[in-house]
């Protein structure tokens, strides 16, 4: 039977199995639009700006691990999409977007609402792709799938005239693709396997290094299964958390800029280091140069042959899938006889203790205004621990991250790479729509949440009984943190004068606000939101001590071992 | 070091542009680039120079293999390799300068392809450092005009690229 290019784009979708597509209509798209409207295989979410459609998308694959789908219009709806579809591509987010272009004919013409998506996006996607005929269509939609999901995930692009959407051919699913130009590896090489086994049983000072790839990659089960067959310590980039238990005493805490002592400490000082899915970035081992200072052997396990030896010089190189390649080492593990060296690693724990001892996420209990690190407690507690965090950027989503203990992956949703502010509200929409009964908060700050509050309409509109924490501190907090250690305290612009009412503006928008302003009062109300207003998207204001910084910290361009403590 | 990236890739409308694109988002050097279909019209051939130490080219290479138009990836400059350049170049040639430039071109072994009262235009093909020879024994208020194609390279012997 012959479809039409919009019929063809919609039967795809449903085929694919698509069940949420997030979207804002828009003339280039209208025939999609007219197709989506006729049929119930899928949910079209209605955001109100299409940077949350994407945030949106893009959360959903998070949390579920399927690709997130998003449809926009053609020109100022397409360039809407480009902040989210680059989050999604820094955090490697499996995602399709389809953008609506003008008319073949008229492309190049500088005509109304034309931009050239497939120019604007190449540097930010992993792929993109200008549909020019409608035979072409449906094949394009399947490969978009393909590469969006495998290899190192991405975000696709499926840019598509409105011509086309008229055209008609015959429309045929493709059951599979099959690419002379991409063919990921999944499986590492068995020589470099071998040798990453001896190396681990070899180590004095052993660490494990984890990073969001643990989570993408599904290999949680076999990062734990590793970590306690070996007893090792272990620590967590931002992305990876919920990667390993973080309650878990060979858990180190997270490293980096903001991460604990005894994580940098270990990283900084370990003989044998084993990255798994994570990247060196630059918010994770500061300056290459004072990495590189102290000799280890580093064993990488990566899917993308790109991110090993980028930043730092390894000396087992493993490209390939990284819970296959973990079951391969954990196999060979079980096999060897040689166990690790008991006394070394004895010393080693104890050094780490050491470190460890110094508690290095304290902060003053006993204020009398909100802490912003004590809601967060608050919350891990009300929530035991079970709720999918999502946050904006900021000092809330270095607390969230450092105090919300995360168990499980896919709990922690936030925007690692770019550091988008304004992701946290569609995320948590695109979260509590895939897993409708699931605890949902969005930590975010006052910056943040202002640069997509317009959501608070969609939430209302789907009943998302979402809670949005806000640790409202009046200033653009890290902006400020960096004023205050750099800038000798010039807060050029990062005091935001006349915040609306939060309470009724969340009220404007049908939702329950609550501000709450006292430390006691701090478990109450969150309770409440998770309780009492269960079924309603509650709006806490949490009025937190405005010169909180965060701790620790490791300045820009230092190393490690150079942290700031409280 | 100087290298020369081979690569071969779907000739889609927009490939040289994300070749080009990540060159220069990612800062990397790039001296010349040259593409045109193969003989299998699907696939375009591109030779591209660039200067960048081991790191850098090592990553080079990953990224290019990473692109999803991007078939295979060859640095050629890993084995004995031919590298051949095009140069067109109009100079000026009256009176006794006439027979010299002749002389000249014949000498780097070019061709004058085009001649006027006043110029003539040469074609010569040879590795980037011959049409630099050349252009240095030419008095450079001679030269009018020059275009050069860049670079194209192809393994030595039983070394192929092909898919």
């Amino acid at each position: 039977m012959e479809l039409t290019g919009a019929e063809i784009v919609v039967s795809c979708l449903r085929d694919e199995g698509v069940k949420h597509l997030f979207g804002y209509p828009g003339g280039a798209v209208l025939n999609i639009y007219d197709e989506i409207y006729k049929q119930t295989a899928f949910k079209h979410i209605l955001v109100r700006h299409e940077q949350a459609a994407v945030h949106a998308a893009d959360a959903y694959a998070r949390a579920t691990g399927q690709v997130g789908v998003a449809i926009v219009t053609s020109g100022p709806g397409a360039t809407n999409a480009v902040t989210g579809i680059a989050t999604a591509y820094m955090d490697s987010i499996p995602m399709v977007v389809i953008s609506g272009q003008v008319p073949t004919p008229a492309i190049g013409q500088d005509a109304f609402q034309e931009v050239d998506m497939v120019g604007i996006t190449r540097p930010c996607v992993k792929h993109n792709f200008l549909v020019r005929d409608v035979r072409d269509l449906a094949a394009t939609i399947k490969k978009a799938f393909y590469i969006a999901a495998t290899g190192r995930p991405g975000p696709v692009v499926v840019d598509i005239p409105k011509d086309v959407t008229q055209h008609r051919c015959h429309y045929d699913y493709p059951l599979s693709v099959s690419m002379r130009s991409y063919n990921p590896t999944s499986k590492g090489h068995s020589g470099q396997i071998k040798k990453a086994a001896q190396m681990l049983l070899e180590a004095k000072r052993p660490m494990i290094y984890t990073g969001g790839g643990v989570v993408l990659g599904n290999a949680a089960a076999q990062v734990i299964e590793l970590v306690r067959l070996l007893g090792y310590p272990t620590t967590s980039t931002l992305m990876g958390l919920g990667g390993y238990p973080s309650p878990d005493p060979l858990f180190l805490g997270m490293l980096g800029m903001h991460g604990t002592i005894e994580a940098n400490m270990a990283m900084q000082h370990c003989d044998v280091l084993l990255a798994v899915g994570a990247r060196f970035d630059d918010r994770v081992i500061g300056n290459p140069k004072h990495f590189a200072k102290e000799a280890r052997r580093i064993i990488h396990i990566d899917v993308d042959p790109s991110s090993i030896s980028k930043r730092v010089r390894v000396d087992v190189p493993i490209v390939g899938d990284v819970a296959q390649v973990l079951d391969e080492v954990i196999k060979l593990l079980h096999a060897d006889a040689t166990q690790p060296d008991t006394q070394s690693l004895q010393a080693w724990w104890a050094q780490i203790e050491l470190w460890r001892a110094q508690d290095c996420l304290k902060y003053d209990r006993t204020a009398a205004v909100i802490k912003p690190q004590f809601v967060i407690e608050k919350l891990y507690e009300v929530t035991q621990g079970d709720a999918y965090v999502t946050s904006d950027v900021g000092q809330h989503q270095m607390w969230a991250a450092q105090y919300y203990q995360f168990d499980k992956p896919r709990r922690w949703i936030n925007s690692g790479g770019l550091g988008t502010m304004g992701f946290g509200l569609p995320a948590a929409m695109g979260v509590q729509l895939a897993f409708p009964d699931a605890m949902v908060a969005c930590v975010t700050g006052e910056g943040s949440i202002q640069m997509n509050i317009q959501e608070l309409s969609t939430c209302k509109e789907w009943n998302l009984p979402l809670k949005v924490i806000l640790l409202n501190n009046g200033y653009l907090g890290m902006v400020r943190q960096w004023q205050e250690f750099f800038y000798e305290e010039r807060y050029a612009e990062s005091y935001m004068n006349s915040l609306p009412d939060f309470v009724k503006l969340a009220e404007a928008y049908g939702h329950v606000g609550i501000t709450i302003d006292k430390p006691e009062d701090v478990e109450p109300a969150l309770r409440d939101a998770f309780g009492k207003y269960k079924d309603r998207l509650v709006f806490l204001n949490f009025l937190t001590d405005p010169r909180e910084n965060v701790f620790p910290m490791i300045p820009a361009g230092k190393g490690l071992s150079e942290m700031i403590l409280l | 070091m100087r290298h020369i990236i081979s690569l071969l890739m779907e000739n889609e409308s927009g490939a040289l542009s994300r070749v080009a694109g990540l060159f220069s988002a990612r800062a990397y050097n790039i001296e010349s680039l040259t593409v045109a279909p193969t003989e299998d019209a699907t696939l375009s051939r591109m030779t591209i120079v660039t200067r960048g130490s081991t790191d850098v080219i090592e990553q080079i290479t990953k990224q290019l293999n990473k692109l999803i138009d991007v078939v295979k990836v060859q640095d050629l400059t890993d084995g004995s390799h031919i590298e051949r350049e095009m140069m067109l170049v109009k100079v000026r040639a009256v009176g006794d300068q006439r027979e010299e430039m002749k002389r000249l071109t014949d000498i780097f072994r070019g061709r004058i392809l085009d001649v006027s009262d006043k110029t003539y235009t040469i074609e010569l093909t040879g590795p980037g450092s011959k049409l630099d020879a050349f252009l240095a024994a030419v008095d450079p208020s001679n030269i009018l005009e020059t275009v050069r194609t860049g670079a194209s390279g192809i393994g030595r012997g039983d070394r192929i690229m092909k898919i």
